[in-house]
């Protein structure tokens, strides 16, 4: 169920009150911001803004230079495909072409069902066991497409287990 | 009592560790076993992973790569009596052709314990480095730095006692402090060094980082951590509140009256702000664009104040050399590249891990004596050495000595030490036109020549292999490329033309194929 505005705002304010006393305090803020409510809702801008002692222009430029944080609520798993040279070297084109026909999405978007959304990523660190994924907080290595679909279908056999529970 | 390792390193949980570390726990259990299993870091030999390892009277002894399919067979066969009848035992773990013929000085505790268990660290000589250090003023450490001949270990490879120097002579403004800024935006593919390190040791990062704070006078640390690395975030964060509970970070480092105080802070999937500027202005909370030079930060850096920026591997270097003594370290090398580098040998290699040698090996060696060729077993074409930005090189040039002189002058880089193999189905084309798309997509676009070059890039590649006005638009890459080295403002659109010149340079046939060839290629 969608957040209210009043849920939003108490829930962004909760994350500035946290952390505003660090030096350099705005990208702890936002990724608080996401970790929280899954993306940085327009609205929570002027509010940082106020608190910062900031433009909202400013709050904005940060916000959409970074390639993590995201305006809009997404899919429930975030599902990463990297796109860097080493994995590139063991297949990861052929990888992310059938990730984005399989799941019928292309990259930056969600799944009809709202269980994935794709996302692109440059390296993860994993390159002596390509191709790699991140799921959530987690690295698969040595992903084929099958693998792929075998992860993807325990993401969404989870989903319905939270669903019926 | 049975004591069992299972790296707990994100490499081997890719691969399944945390399966393999829950079958043995049952399986002890239902077979009545005590037993004591330690979630180490990584040795760094990846190939191997998950690599389980059983303590016996001779040391411990390795199986892997153990995949959860095959743990239960093992333990039927007896792992947790050390059986050697089994095809995934490997002997003992130091006796491993691929371990022993490293020289392990920053990541000879790697994978040993428990990387967060600090009495662990203190008996592996841990701590030792910030005692001496304790017992010397500022500029005595950074002379011992210096004599070490320690360089960047992040790519540019700048003499790291020169940069703590001007550091520790600069003044900050009333009522500030300096700052040592570690850079662990490990953006570049095919590089893992300073995540294994932060995973496995990371102590030794917090050492190093404490006793660069004592060297310069600098209260104030942070780490700049790149958000792919959950794991290394986890392991960092309880390391810090562990070494403050223990009295190694905080107000009175020690009882010396020294204060150093450490915080992780967290990237957001931006390539530029592993550059150091682009770096300091994120952590001041603001777009990661890069800073014009002068002042170097070493005088004007994080929040205007006098700043240390260093790589990962190049603080953890530090506490070896004081502990150990600067000579130690210099004795080792090659030309002026002294000490070791850590290589990290990736992408389409059947043996891919980390190789930490003295500088100076060929990469003909590295490739075959430790990479033991291609994993897909077909034959190799191109290896891209130094990330993103460095050259492609073919096979005539796998002679060249691993140093950073050497590579300058076959117009490549070593950087961050990453070996990216690609094999001959490999299109070089497309990875010269994927140079372009990356800086595209990662350039902060304060300077014209990276961030329009870069799009322009893009068009002109793509012109090429499809074959319009081929001969006009390739003269047109090169000067493109020429305008990007000479006029961007930092490494991003600096180095971008590298690997795509010695794509063009080293493997022009595969900018010269027809439309009509690729298409036989496609039905073929």
């Amino acid at each position: 169920m969608p957040l209210t505005a009043e849920q939003i705002s108490s829930t962004v304010q909760a994350s500035i009150n946290k952390l505003i006393a660090k030096p350099g305090a705005l990208l702890p803020i936002l990724h608080d911001i996401q970790e929280v409510l899954g993306y940085i809702p327009p609205e929570a801008v002027p509010q940082i803004a106020s608190a910062l002692n900031q433009s909202s222009a400013e709050i904005h430029g940060v916000i959409t230079f970074y390639h993590q944080f995201r305006t809009h609520p997404v899919g429930k798993h975030n599902v990463e495909i990297c796109r860097a040279e080493a994995c590139q070297a063991m297949g990861s084109r052929h990888l992310e072409a059938h990730a984005k026909s399989s799941l019928g999405v292309d990259y930056h978007q969600t799944t009809s069902d709202g269980a994935i959304f794709l996302e692109p990523v440059y390296c993860l660190g994993n390159c002596a066991c390509s191709p790699s994924v991140r799921i959530g907080d987690r690295v698969h290595a040595r992903v084929t497409p099958e693998r792929f679909d075998a992860l993807i279908d325990e993401l969404r056999t989870d989903k319905l287990e939270v669903l019926n529970g | 009592m049975v004591k069992v390792y299972v790296p707990q390193d994100s490499t081997a949980k890719a691969l399944g560790a945390d399966a393999v570390a829950a079958a043995i726990q049952i399986f002890a259990a239902t077979k009545g076993v005590e037993l004591e299993l330690v979630r180490n870091g990584s040795r760094g030999i990846f190939w191997l992973e998950p690599l389980v390892e059983v303590e016996t009277a001779d040391g411990r002894v390795a199986y892997g790569p153990v995949m959860d399919d095959q743990i239960d067979s093992l333990l039927n066969a007896g792992l947790l009596d050390a059986t050697t009848d089994s095809p995934l035992y490997l002997g003992l773990t130091e006796e491993i052709p691929y371990l022993a013929r490293q020289q392990r000085f920053t990541f000879a505790r790697a994978g040993i314990a428990d990387p967060v268990c600090l009495d662990n660290y203190k008996a592996q000589g841990g701590y030792e480095g910030l005692t001496k250090a304790l017992a010397m003023n500022g500029q005595a450490i950074v002379d011992e730095v210096k004599t070490s001949g320690l360089r960047g270990r992040g790519g540019a490879a700048f003499p790291t006692g020169i940069k703590w120097q001007t550091v520790h002579d600069a003044q900050p403004t009333d009522g500030e402090t300096k700052y040592i800024v570690c850079n662990a935006d490990e953006g570049d593919s095919g590089t893992f060094a300073d995540r294994l390190a932060m995973e496995a040791d990371p102590y030794q990062l917090i050492e190093g980082m404490t006793i660069a704070g004592l060297a310069v006078g600098a209260e104030q640390g942070y780490i700049y951590l790149r958000s792919e690395y959950p794991d290394a975030h986890r392991i960092l964060n309880e390391a810090i509140s562990r070494a403050e509970a223990a009295g190694y970070l905080g107000e009175n480092i020690c009882g010396s009256g020294s204060k150093f105080n450490l915080e992780v802070r967290l990237g957001a999937k931006a390539y530029i702000c592993g550059e150091e500027t682009s770096l300091l202005e994120s952590l001041e909370g603001k777009r990661g664009m890069v800073r014009a030079k002068p002042p170097l930060p070493a005088i004007v850096g994080l929040f205007g104040q006098p700043t240390i920026v260093n790589n990962v591997l190049t603080l953890a270097a530090v506490p070896f050399i004081l502990a150990q003594g600067a000579q130690a370290y210099a004795d080792v090398g090659f030309g002026r590249s002294r000490g070791t580098l850590a290589f990290q040998l990736a992408g389409n290699i059947k043996r891919g891990g980390l190789v930490e040698v003295a500088f100076g090996l060929s990469l003909q060696e590295l490739l075959e004596d430790f990479g033991g060729g291609t994993y897909t077993g077909r034959r190799m074409r191109a290896v891209q050495v130094g990330g993103p930005l460095g050259a492609y090189l073919p096979e005539s040039q796998w002679d060249t000595p691993l140093d950073y002189e050497s590579f300058a002058a076959q117009q490549a880089v070593l950087g961050h030490g990453g070996v990216v193999v690609f094999d001959d189905s490999v299109d070089m084309s497309e990875q010269a036109r994927f140079s372009m798309e990356f800086c595209v997509a990662e350039s902060c676009g304060k300077c014209t020549p990276c961030r329009i070059g870069s799009t322009r890039g893009v068009e002109v590649i793509d012109k090429i292999r499809a074959n319009q006005n081929r001969d006009a638009n390739m003269e047109l890459l090169e000067d493109l490329c020429e305008t990007m080295v000479d006029g961007s403002l930092c490494a991003m659109g600096g180095m971008t033309p590298f690997p795509v010149m010695s794509a063009v340079r080293h493997f022009g046939e595969d900018f010269h194929r027809t439309t009509a060839d690729q298409n036989e290629e496609v039905s073929a």
